[in-house]
């Protein structure tokens, strides 16, 4: 999830990096085969402590392979085969289901991503507009910047059964708890974004007479792209979570987090569907994240090589 | 070579940098002796490898051919033994050690008794005027302080070697002609050899005992000048006859290095 | 002192003014109470059942901290591991970075599967896969960040490379450190929360909260996510207290510069 919230109170220690295609590109291989290598682990680890090996249609398979270790998160039950999780994607969701587990579960991650990108569009607004007000006056700097701060050590699934309350048992309730914790990095870097730029330019600024407005477009808001962009990233992660947790305790239908509650409850018949459904949740994050990432190397393709790694 | 002892001794030297497709010959045919108790400074244009130069006598990069002899040591032989202290541009003070800390630095890594340390320590201290900011952080302390703090954690452990690389560069003209004096005072106190790289003519001629300047493309040496200015200098020397045209003969040395005038190097 | 006074004070005057303002607007515009109670109707249930929401409480911290040590330790192994071996960086560090997408409360269930449902230890579990990568990543990032010309200085003393790690990596890594240990804190206290929200003892504040809700009992409620909040702002200000113990050196720290 967050990785680098940048220093919650002093983003000081992380400074936004900006890193070419090429480095995209061999982001996702290692990405892809590290992903290879823990299947393989995944799989190494059943045949060494796991249950007699079973094909996917639960007949034993010939010759019988037997791991010599009996560990019970290894199991069958604990941990389903590679080759299982896969397949249950493929198969009918529930016994009578004409739908495919996969078909639902990306219906399921389209809606999810609905509430989660709504929560990360109201959380960047918000987020940006505090940041920009607390760049301009020092008093509400002062007096706000604590509370920001508290907001997010206040437990965001504690509070979602209340916004259901006050919002109404829809995707907008998701969308809210997901811009609760989306907002938070946006504005902790753009206090530090904004406020980055060379005092320099923004006395030549003054030289010019320039309104606080054009000195915000023009100076500000490029110095603090980077720093934003940082945030965007983590507050992408934030949107995905925030939306399958506010869906969790709130009952909400039709999303990721109510499918993780129904195939919990039925994870004695079938553990592949809870380990699948955990997989498409990874698998939005990532996409979202990937999003973000596709959008920066768009907006900084000719500032490459200013902030390299 | 002089009657005195050689303590830097460079002899063919070349370094070359391999980058992509091209290589870049940063220093070709260099041969440098320097005495003890002698104060060399290098001098010339941006990209001569006057600081490449240095870098090779302190083992922070290997030659591509030639030989460097130290103490009549190797090079890396002589870093491993702890023979010369390096004062680098920026002061690279650690913040979280206070100022006595960080002159304690080196020895602590040379793994000298704590007593013995604090001892040194109070004395550099001394030495650079500084005693009083021995309980300071680095960021409590105005650029020339904090790089008067690098050359006391530089002289720390008595370095017959001394190795400057541009210490006063980011320094404004007033703090610098005040840090030349007091570099002149600790020298002539301590008695170390200087390596001294700038791109400052007056600053080269007023420490120096002679002035090593070197040309670009590739970086070669292409005149010695010995600084007879009377020591102790002071800053009356700065108005004498003889100091300016010394500055004259330098910066003649440098434009005949330079050949041809490339546009950038007009200023 | 004064000047610490006033630096604060118009975040407390911001607090005292949000209390009574809440009172007042709910009170005024007499809205229902199981929307917003007011706050001394709050207050009122936390006293009397104080008993029962500070045993769950107590049971949500163990379960919090417990796995904030987990994966605080668990982070700063692998990140060591990291650092020493320039090929597992190549391919870790991407890795970890993706997988620091992943809402890993999505695996709380699975948590609660292998390490037993009821035990506090599967909640511990997922908070402590949700603290590992931040911790992780910080660390890396950390522990590489020491400045060239440092190193190069090490090197001109011809320091041994655990004296440049202990001298100057570890020190210029403790910023990123502590960073992450603030988000891990508010990560955990959320992490042992979604984790109580699969199952397992009911005697958890995420239990109360949910149970509360859906019975009505909204001060209840409310008083529940008192705690939560207390919890989360004074574990971050323990760790703010350490980071400051720890490094009196770093800017945030500074109180007077010259």
């Amino acid at each position: 999830m967050t990785t680098a919230v940048p220093g919650l109170i002093r983003p000081s220690s992380i400074r936004p990096r900006v890193i070419g295609v090429g480095g995209a590109v061999r982001s996702v291989g290692a990405f892809l085969l590290v992903l290879v290598v823990l299947a393989a682990v995944w799989e190494l680890a059943k045949a060494i402590g796991g249950v007699p090996w079973r094909d996917f249609l639960g007949s034993p398979i010939d010759p019988p392979w037997n791991p010599p270790l009996r560990i019970k998160q290894l199991n069958d039950q604990n941990l389903p085969h590679v080759w299982d999780v896969a397949t249950a994607f493929f198969q009918p969701a529930t016994r009578n289901s004409p739908h495919s587990l996969g078909a639902i579960l990306i219906d399921a991650a389209v809606f999810t991503g609905r509430s989660a990108f709504a929560g990360f569009v109201i959380g960047g607004i918000f987020g940006t507009a505090l940041a920009v007000i607390f760049v301009h006056s020092r008093l509400l700097e002062r007096a706000l910047v604590p509370y920001v701060i508290a907001s997010q050590t206040v437990p965001i699934v504690a509070l979602a059964p209340m916004v259901v309350l006050w919002i109404g048992r829809d995707w907008t309730s998701v969308a809210l708890v997901s811009a609760y914790l989306t907002f938070f990095p946006v504005t902790i870097a753009g206090i530090r974004g904004l406020a980055s730029p060379d005092p320099r330019a923004l006395d030549l600024m003054r030289t010019y007479a320039a309104d606080p407005w054009r000195v915000l477009w023009k100076v500000r808001f490029p110095a603090a792209m980077p720093y934003f962009f940082t945030a965007f990233k983590i507050a992408a992660t934030a949107s995905v979570v925030g939306a399958i947790v506010g869906e969790e305790p709130t009952g909400i239908r039709g999303g990721l987090g109510r499918a993780i509650l129904q195939f919990n409850e039925q994870y004695i018949t079938g553990p592949e569907k809870l380990w699948a459904t955990v997989l498409a949740s990874a698998a939005l994050g990532i996409v979202f994240f990937g999003a973000v990432r596709v959008v920066e190397l768009v907006v900084f393709r000719n500032r490459q090589a200013v902030i390299e790694a | 070579m002089s009657e005195r002892a050689s303590i830097v001794d460079v002899q063919q030297v070349e370094k070359r940098f391999e980058g992509a497709g091209a290589t870049t010959v940063a220093l070709q045919g260099i041969n440098l002796t320097i005495g003890s108790r002698e104060f060399v400074s290098l001098i010339g244009p941006s990209g001569c490898g006057k600081s490449t130069l240095l870098r090779l006598v302190a083992d922070l990069t290997a030659p591509s051919a030639g030989q460097i002899t130290i103490n009549g040591k190797t090079a890396p032989r002589a870093r491993m033994d702890r023979d010369y202290g390096m004062v680098f541009q920026a002061p690279v003070l650690f913040d979280w050690r206070t100022i006595d800390e960080n002159v304690q630095l080196p020895l602590e890594v040379m793994g000298v008794p704590r007593a013995a340390r604090r001892k040194r320590s109070v004395e550099m201290l001394s030495l650079v005027e500084l005693s009083e900011f021995s309980r300071h952080h680095p960021w409590q302390l105005s650029g020339g302080m904090q790089q008067r703090a690098a050359i006391a954690r530089a002289l720390a452990f008595e370095p017959k070697l001394l190795l400057m690389d541009e210490p006063f560069g980011a320094l404004d003209e007033m703090t610098r002609e005040r840090m030349n004096d007091e570099l002149l005072r600790i020298w002539e106190r301590t008695g170390t050899t200087v390596v001294f790289v700038t791109h400052s003519i007056p600053e080269a001629v007023f420490l120096s005992s002679s002035v090593v300047v070197m040309s670009a493309r590739p970086g070669r040496i292409t005149h010695t000048i010995e600084i007879d200015l009377p020591r102790p200098r002071t800053d009356a020397t700065r108005e004498t006859e003889q100091y300016f045209s010394l500055i004259t003969q330098v910066r003649e040395a440098l434009r005949a290095g330079q050949g041809p005038i490339a546009p950038e190097a007009a200023l | 002192m004064t000047d610490r006074l006033r630096q604060y004070l118009p975040a407390i005057a911001v607090f005292v003014g949000g209390i009574v303002m809440w009172e007042l607007v709910v009170r005024g515009l007499s809205i229902q109470r199981f929307l917003l109670p007011p706050p001394t109707d709050i207050a009122a249930t936390l006293i009397e059942q104080w008993p029962r929401l500070s045993q769950a409480g107590i049971n949500t911290l163990i379960e919090a901290i417990g796995g904030f040590a987990i994966g605080l330790a668990a982070g700063v192994v692998v990140a060591l591991a990291t650092v020493r071996f320039a090929f597992a960086r190549g391919a870790l560090m991407p890795f970890a970075i993706a997988a620091n997408a992943v809402p890993i409360v999505a695996f709380a269930p699975i948590m609660n599967n292998w390490f037993g449902v009821t035990s506090p230890v599967s909640k511990m579990m997922i908070v402590a896969v949700l603290v590992f990568f931040p911790v992780m990543i910080n660390t890396v990032r950390g522990l590489l960040s020491a400045e060239p010309a440092a190193l190069e200085m090490m090197r001109s003393y011809a320091a041994s490379e655990v004296q440049t790690f202990r001298k100057v990596r570890v020190p210029a890594a403790l910023p990123f450190f502590f960073t992450a240990l603030k988000v891990g804190a508010t990560l955990s206290l959320i992490g042992a929360i979604v984790g109580e929200y699969f199952g397992g003892s009911n005697l958890v504040l995420g239990r109360v909260i949910v149970e509360s809700a859906s019975f009505l009992r909204f001060s209840e409620a409310w008083a529940a996510i008192v705690i939560v909040s207390a919890m989360g702002i004074g574990f971050y200000l323990v760790i703010l207290g350490i980071e400051r113990l720890v490094m009196p050196w770093h800017a945030s720290v500074r109180s007077t510069a010259p």
